[in-house]
């Protein structure tokens, strides 16, 4: 993966090659051993490109190969490995390459304004919406139906800014405390400034591959074990936001193509999407990995810390390594390749986790992509 | 097969660099003009925002009344069956007391963005409007609230025709 930052130099075609080239460095193979290419990217309005699949194939290494492009808004990063997954689990490649990349520092001022494309135009659009409005609206409701307070989802901005502090590519690793978070600046009550990943640019990419070619290319194949996604109603205001059921609905799509079924028992590591704060906990409650409304009191108690029970974003996560859309989907499934590979350093979990889960969201809060990964092979 | 790489690759611009212009940019303000057709169920809902009324459309099957209205049942996959009219009140579903513009500017009093649910349309119904006329803080999730609607000159068959929702009087107590 490249760097996460603020703005980079290097065009988007040259981002997703940098990612490319390393997970193929990293694997020891050269592109003419890959058989397809997947790109997953969010809308052409975030890089200012039309037709981004096109523009972008060249720097993935899709150069006169199958090639696609995949999107489900915020989802795209774990759901293009998903996607790459398709390809080589149904026989047709031995080797996908998959490759997430986002430049958001084109959109000038600010990408607000290619956010506010997502609300409905008729119906929405003419209110003047901005995108913090729909997390604080969903917070708001995940907190009154709990009764969760402000410094329990703090403690999700400590807690990921501290982690990625050991993260090579963050953009944002931090020693904060929960004072610090409540005493930044409110943007969209209950939303505080510490609570928002910030705006990236960067790249991701892994390598897929068939169980012979797997076994050849390593002794310690990482195994992917799982996969589900699932999209809730574009009317979002006739659902209740204080749960993730369309989470719930992928994650249980992944727990039984896995043949998991205790998550809570089964899972080692998880890397839960967290664009904001709260975000960590409601998903945490919707892959079955915290009872619902129990996620705040489990990270109060340490369970999620990395050296706890069942560590959650120990990379750091969206809010510390830094949020270019697809590619922070992708940088979670790298983060559990090199934790369950033990090769993580400084952020390595201890006691040798087998199995972990990966997990994005996005759309109109509407879509879950979970991917679940493992040192064995699946049966 | 290596593990993490040790560089991990890519180069950050600062900010002194781009005062300095040692970068070269290329830019592009689209121009780029949309007319959205209403469609069948959202142009009958914008005609009676017009008339100061809002409406919602049923589904016999799952017996759910649903705003915006479709014509379709996204559950039953099957078409909604009647127009039926709802209420101008409603309770605060959720809220928000934004800080910030849509265009990122800094807003010294917040906007007061909610999901109201409609008196009459199915529980859960809910549509994104603002919330005016009360004090921030004492803004509650289950807060009864109305529509207030713009003049009848000035309507012109928009979501805006509702200039904003104001709380509703406790039941009881005179206005």
């Amino acid at each position: 993966m490249t760097k996460f930052m603020r703005r980079a130099l290097e065009s988007p075609k040259e981002l997703a090659w940098l990612a490319s080239k390393a997970a193929l460095d990293s694997a020891e193979m050269s592109i003419d051993q890959v058989g397809c290419v997947v790109l997953g990217s969010a809308p052409d309005a975030f890089d200012g490109m039309h037709m981004k699949g096109e523009y972008l194939s060249d720097g993935c290494g899709g150069w006169r190969k199958p090639f696609l492009r995949c999107y489900v808004g915020g989802g795209t990063g774990v759901y293009a490995v998903a996607q790459g997954w398709f390809q080589v689990a149904s026989g047709l490649f031995d080797v996908a390459l998959v490759v997430c990349e986002e430049k958001m520092s084109h959109c000038q001022p600010h990408p607000q304004a290619a956010f506010r494309t997502i609300f409905d135009p008729i119906t929405e659009q003419p209110l003047k919406p901005n995108l913090l409005w729909i997390f604080a609206l969903e917070q708001n409701r995940y907190m009154q139906r709990h009764g969760i307070t402000l410094e329990e989802i703090a403690r999700v901005s400590v807690k990921n800014k501290r982690n990625a502090l050991d993260h090579p590519a963050a953009q944002l690793g931090a020693q904060l405390t929960v004072k610090d978070v409540l005493a930044s600046e409110v943007i969209a009550w209950p939303v505080h400034r510490l609570m928002v990943s910030p705006t990236s640019d960067g790249a991701a990419a892994v390598i897929l591959a068939a169980e012979g070619v797997a076994r050849r290319a390593t002794s310690k194949p990482i195994w992917i074990q799982g996969v589900g996604w699932c999209l809730d109603s574009a009317y979002w205001t006739n659902r209740d936001l204080y749960y993730p059921e369309y989470v719930e609905k992928a994650a249980w799509m992944a727990y039984r193509v896995a043949g998991i079924r205790e998550p809570r028992k089964e899972i080692n590591i998880a890397e839960p999407y967290d664009p904001f704060a709260y975000k960590e906990l409601h998903h945490l409650e919707g892959l079955q990995l915290a009872p619902k409304g129990q996620a705040p009191k489990l990270l109060a108690d340490g369970v999620f810390d990395r050296n706890g029970n069942l560590p959650a974003t120990p990379s750091g996560g969206l809010l510390g390594v830094g949020n270019p859309i697809a590619a922070a989907g992708t940088m979670k499934i790298c983060e559990l390749f090199w934790q369950l590979r033990g090769e993580a350093g400084p952020r390595q979990v201890p006691g040798k986790p087998e199995r972990g889960v990966a997990q994005a969201w996005g759309d109109l809060m509407q879509v879950g992509s979970v991917v679940v990964c493992g040192t064995k092979e699946p049966g | 097969m290596k593990g993490e790489p040790k560089i991990v690759r890519g180069t950050s611009l600062d900010r002194a660099g781009r005062r300095k212009k040692q970068i070269f940019l290329a830019s592009y303000v689209p121009r780029l003009r949309y007319t959205w057709d209403t469609g069948e169920a959202i142009g009958r809902y914008l005609a009676e925002l017009k008339r100061g009324r809002l409406i919602a459309r049923r589904c016999r099957k799952c017996d759910r009344a649903m705003i915006p209205p479709r014509m379709f049942c996204e559950r039953c996959f099957r078409p909604t069956d009647d127009w039926v009219y709802v209420k101008d009140t409603g309770t605060v579903n959720t809220f928000s007391l934004c800080y910030v513009s849509w265009d990122v500017r800094r807003l010294k009093r917040p906007e007061i963005p909610a999901v109201i649910e409609i008196d009459g349309a199915s529980a859960g119904m809910g549509i994104l409007h603002i919330l005016k006329k009360v004090e921030p803080r004492s803004v509650r999730i289950g807060m009864r609230v109305k529509a207030v609607w713009k003049p009848r000159s000035q309507r012109v068959g928009s979501i805006t025709d509702i200039a904003y929702w104001e709380p509703l009087p406790l039941r009881g107590s005179k206005v």
